[in-house]
């Protein structure tokens, strides 16, 4: 599997990056060159292997509904690029 | 063209833990913007979620509810998509293995019969914040204390086939959540949100149409009117030879109409996979026998119990039960001694009208059931007439006193001594000689005239059984 | 001379009021300031001095713990209050944290004094360090070379003492690679042994975190504080912590050592394997046994590796969106260009190829072939160790094919890639991991890995102490220190 330049502009959208025309194609390649590194996952035989998705075989612990958390929205939005009326703020979007 | 309507509906609907589902910060409602957004649910670099347990046996308290399989193992999956009141880029939700499996609920149908709505699943996840769009001109203001809220989504199958039965089951759904303590069901304050899945395909194909998602609805009024739009738009497209397109549209309840969303759907792959921050969600028996040992009696078991234990009809059995607020009501008057029936019509009738007129519900009422079970004995045992009940019940609304005090202060008991009774009728047939004739010439509707002269002269205290016999045996 | 001391040294030294931690403290801030190998992204000269300060206080008191004012430096991937915290990226380097990661609080709760941020690979994506926005850091012991990644900075500042120890983390080996390539000691423990609560992500299931230190008796003595169950981390194990200096002492006699015949193949530089075989020796001499085994899958670690932690990342990292903290871009005209350009401007390129390549492993029509699938062979992996594991106690090898490379030489993600082939395993698998001096290759460090079963980090420790006892390549300081 190779990723085709369209492709590459697209998975940029999907994680929010910009790709200026100009950087396409060695972007393209950079990547296609990573995948090459994986070519040979497809080879080895997993056929009834369970997933990992997780080092060690445990459950979730759960937590008692206990409000534990008090106001820290002025610290918070200190380091807000911008804020306003206690919110943070960003420009309109539209719906 | 004979169309055939297919819906389905995912229901979110807000647990009312204390705290949030990955956070200890508090989920109340209005509170000061971001007071009430923790790091965790800001999504700080480095914070790590840990699951609140109660969400968890609330999900369950739904499953058992309706009858659903209940997941021994439910995995927490991460849908990554960006948008600023989504604080982590994504919204950590369940995916392919949901605490809750398939279940079923019974509805009510308009022509009142009874259809099982199947319940695909329901799963746990955490809501987002608000975008407020008004408080500036060039911003849009973001406020996360909603954001970490636990929701759970409910999917139903596509078993309804009109936008009545579709606001049949969401109110089912939006009672049974109430009744089993998960959900405040404030639809106002997004409690409980409803989206609705809407196609249409040629009546008995066996295909389904392409569905159109509605969002944005937030009463049952406009669930009803957004799917028949939606109905309406699909059939005008596939009558002119169209095709409908799946896609989200916003429901507009100003405008009265649905607009697509499409752009906002470009492109989106929400990349779902197991979250790696939590691990597999573990149901045990003893905590499943726990949850269901502290469920309390159903809707449906309750409405059976009514028809059993009270000799309730059928619809009453049904229309007390659909609130658990009221069934506790109806219930707590008869435990006060109250009369099943004439308390189920009492409540049906003047109880449920006087509080729709004043926009308020059962637990807000002014007038305990064990007050108003007082009055509906004074009706049972002739003290008042049923008339004069409504006036005191009135009077009781204001909060003057019981019913027995402004019985007695006003001197609203019934009038039973049949030789008063009698005195006044003599007088009132010899003051309208020609009603009298003409009665007596066959027009016997005029029996309501006497009747109403002697309610008047007697301001309505008079026994209206004895009052109709009486005159029978006077004007033969 | 303070400089040279162990964090056991100096804790009695402490203790014996041979100097004060405020005297510690100084004596590491001006060397620091005078170094030129860039291993600190923020010095906290002003906070440390406060901390020393009151550690003396403790002291005088009689109220020190074996660590009270021990001057160390801290990974910048670390969230410290009121400190920068930027993971060596351009996107978090207005981050003040307005919080505490728990191994931030554990450690001032056992009044250490934070010297600084340590230099980092951005975002922890990286084995050479060379992809920090605060520019590469240099090996102490030859600057022109890379100290290694992504805990670079952690381990030069040890190295080159000018810290006694340093945190770090280890995704894919980013505390033995660096320690390994600086001759000193680094242990990367069972997942779940410390807490990953405000240590920024980088790939959640493979994270952990852990100290780089001269000796394994130092590492030990850090071990018992940082390590600990944490309940805001729900991947935190809740598990007695031993106390990891208690059998340093024990002997290894019987101690069985498993080489994977794997790790010895082509790739591995002879010198670094000749080094690497004669430390084996050492532990033979010592008593131990030493068999061949096979991890078979464990050449399937790199692609293995290389969608797990980039799919991770692509979704750990979407919080970095110029919204709520972290760097904006100027004047973005809508929400999409403020994303855009604020994520763009941000990341640098390592760090954006591995969220693309993560996003698309993780797309509709290709999450079987490369994520789910990664997830199956990531078992395959981690059951060879779990094979092995049953025959021997530790299982040893390189940490890295070769020694420290020059700045600069690898122009190429895949061959920097490859460079990990020998660490990547054992996060795939959670297990815990050390790399300790064995010896020189072309007058570079070169780092034995030890492996271990899981929650065997006293045994690793055990093990390395001895090797310890009987040399000296932990001793051993770059010139001019
Ligand atoms: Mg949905
Ligand atoms: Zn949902």
């Amino acid at each position: 599997m190779s990723l085709s330049e369209q492709q590459v502009k697209e998975i940029a959208y999907l994680a929010r990056l910009s790709i200026d025309d100009g950087e396409v194609e060695q972007t393209t390649a950079e990547l296609n060159n990573i995948l090459g590194l994986m070519a040979d996952l497809a080879k080895i035989d997993t056929q009834g292997v369970s997933p990992m998705a997780h080092p060690l075989n445990m459950s979730q612990r759960l937590r008692e509904d206990e409000v534990s958390e008090t106001d820290q929205s002025e610290a918070f939005q200190k380091i807000a690029p911008q804020t306003g009326q206690s919110h943070f703020l960003v420009p309109t979007v539209i719906e | 063209m004979e169309w055939e309507t297919v819906i389905g509906l995912e229901i979110h609907s807000q647990l009312k833990t204390k705290s949030k589902i990955f956070s200890g910060a508090s989920t109340a409602f209005g509170a000061v913007p971001n007071s009430q957004a923790c790091a965790v649910d800001l999504g700080l670099p480095g914070v790590l979620p840990v699951l609140n347990k109660e969400a968890v046996v609330m999900a369950i308290r739904f499953g058992l509810a309706v009858g659903a399989k209940v997941n021994k193992r439910s995995i927490f999956d991460r849908k990554n998509y960006f948008y600023p009141d989504l604080p982590k880029g994504y919204q950590i939700s369940q995916f392919e293995l949901p605490v809750v499996g398939e279940g079923e609920i019974e509805i009510t149908t308009e022509d009142g019969k009874a259809k099982i709505v199947g319940i695909t699943r329901a799963h746990l996840e955490e809501d987002a914040g608000k975008s407020i769009h008004d408080l500036y001109d060039d911003y849009t203001a973001i406020d996360l204390n909603r954001a970490g809220t636990p929701l759970l989504e409910i999917v139903s199958d596509p078993d309804m086939s009109s936008a009545k039965e579709a606001v049949a089951y969401a109110k089912k759904i939006h009672a049974l959540v109430q009744y089993i303590g998960i959900c405040d069901g404030n639809m106002q304050e997004g409690s409980f949100r409803c989206d609705a899945n809407v196609s249409i395909r040629k009546k008995g194909a066996e295909k389904l149409g392409t569905r159109a998602e509605l969002k944005n609805i937030n009463s049952f009024k406009f669930l009803e009117k957004a799917i028949n739009l939606e109905v309406e738009r699909q059939q005008d497209i596939l009558e002119e030879g169209g095709s409908v397109v799946q896609e989200t549209r916003l429901y507009d309840s100003v405008k009265n109409e649905t607009r697509s969303m499409r752009s906002k759907e470009e492109a989106n792959d929400y990349r779902y996979f197991p979250d790696p921050d939590l691990l597999p969600v573990e149901v045990d028996d003893e905590l499943l026998e726990q949850i269901r040992s502290n469920l309390p009696e159903l809707p449906t078991e309750k409405k059976q119990r009514f028809v059993s234990e009270f000799g309730l009809s059928d619809y009453d059995a049904e229309v007390l039960t659909s609130q658990k607020a009221v069934a506790d009501y109806f219930e707590a008057m008869l435990d006060a001694g109250a009369d099943s029936k004439l308390s189920a019509n009492w409540v049906m009738g003047e109880l449920s009208a006087v509080l729709n007129k004043n926009q308020t519900d059962i637990e807000n009422c002014p007038v305990s059931a064990q007050a108003f079970a007082e009055l509906v004995m004074r009706i049972e045992d002739d003290t008042i007439s049923g008339k004069i009940a409504k006036d005191v019940f009135k009077a009781m609304w204001q909060g003057e006193s019981s019913a027995d005090e402004i019985i007695d202060s006003k001197g609203l008991k019934q009038m039973t001594d049949s030789g008063a009774i009698e005195g006044i009728i003599d007088e009132i047939i010899a003051n309208n000689a020609p009603q009298v004739e003409q009665y007596k010439d066959g027009n016997t509707k005029l029996l309501g005239f006497f009747v109403g002269q002697v309610m008047k002269a007697t301001q309505g205290k008079a026994n209206p059984k004895q009052v109709n016999q009486l005159l029978n045996e006077k004007l033969s | 001379m303070m400089h040279k001391l162990t964090v056991a040294e100096l804790s009695k030294g402490l203790k014996n009021k041979e100097f004060s931690s405020v005297e510690l403290t100084e004596h590491f801030l001006s060397r620091i300031n005078q170094s030129d190998l860039n291993a600190f992204i923020t010095v906290t000269d002003d906070l440390a001095l406060d901390q020393a300060r009151a550690a003396d206080e403790k002291i005088a008191n009689g109220n020190a713990g074996i660590l009270t004012g021990i001057p160390y430096a801290h990974k910048d991937i670390f969230c410290t209050t009121g400190v920068k915290t930027s993971a060596g990226s351009k996107i978090l380097d207005p981050f003040i944290s307005p919080y505490d990661a728990t191994v931030s609080h554990k450690l001032n709760s056992a009044d250490m004094v934070m010297l600084g941020k340590a230099n980092m690979d951005e975002l922890a994506m990286g084995s050479s360090n060379e992809k920090s926005y605060y520019g590469p850091v240099k090996n102490p012991w030859n600057k022109n070379k890379v100290p290694g990644g992504s805990s670079g900075g952690s381990a030069a500042a040890v190295a080159g003492r000018l810290s006694p120890f340093a945190t770090g983390t280890d995704t894919g080996g980013s505390i033995r690679q660096p320690a390994s390539l600086c001759g000193i000691t680094g242990i990367k423990p069972t997942y779940g042994r410390v807490s990953r609560y405000g240590m920024i992500a980088y790939a959640s299931s493979l994270d952990q975190a852990g100290p780089l230190t001269q000796t394994a008796e130092d590492a030990a003595l850090v071990m018992n504080v940082m390590a600990g169950f944490d309940d805001k981390d729900s991947t935190s194990v809740d598990r007695a912590v031993p106390d990891y200096t208690k059998n340093l002492g024990n002997s290894i006699e019987g101690l069985k050592i498993g080489l994977p015949k794997e790790f010895f193949s082509e790739g591995l530089d002879s010198g670094v394997a000749e080094t690497i075989m004669a430390a084996v020796k050492e532990f033979e001499a010592m008593g131990a046994s030493v068999q061949e085994i096979s991890l078979p899958n464990s050449a399937h670690a790199i692609p293995t590796y290389y969608i797990v932690a980039p799919c991770e990342c692509s979704s750990n990292l979407s919080r970095l969106d110029g919204v709520r903290y972290g760097y904006r871009c100027e004047d973005p005209k809508d929400l999409e260009d403020l994303y855009l350009r604020s994520r763009s401007e941000g990341f640098g390129a390592e760090v954006k190829r591995r969220i693309m390549i993560g996003a698309y492993a993780l797309s509709a029509g290709y999450y079987d072939a490369y994520y789910l699938k990664a997830q199956k062979v990531r078992h395959l992996i981690s059951e060879d160790f779990k094979k092995a594991f049953q025959d021997v106690d530790v299982i040893m090898g390189p940490v890295s094919p070769t020694t420290a490379f020059d700045l600069g030489s690898f122009t190429d993600s895949v061959s920097m890639y490859l460079a990990d082939i020998y660490t990547l395993s054992l996060n795939l698998a959670g297990l815990p991991g050390m790399s300790i001096p064995a010896g020189f290759s072309n007058n570079m460090p070169v780092g034995l890995q030890l492996i271990g079963n899981y929650w065997s980090e006293e045994l690793l420790l055990n093990a390395a102490h001895q090797f310890q006892a009987q040399t000296d390549w932990h001793a051993q300081m770059p010139e001019g220190v």
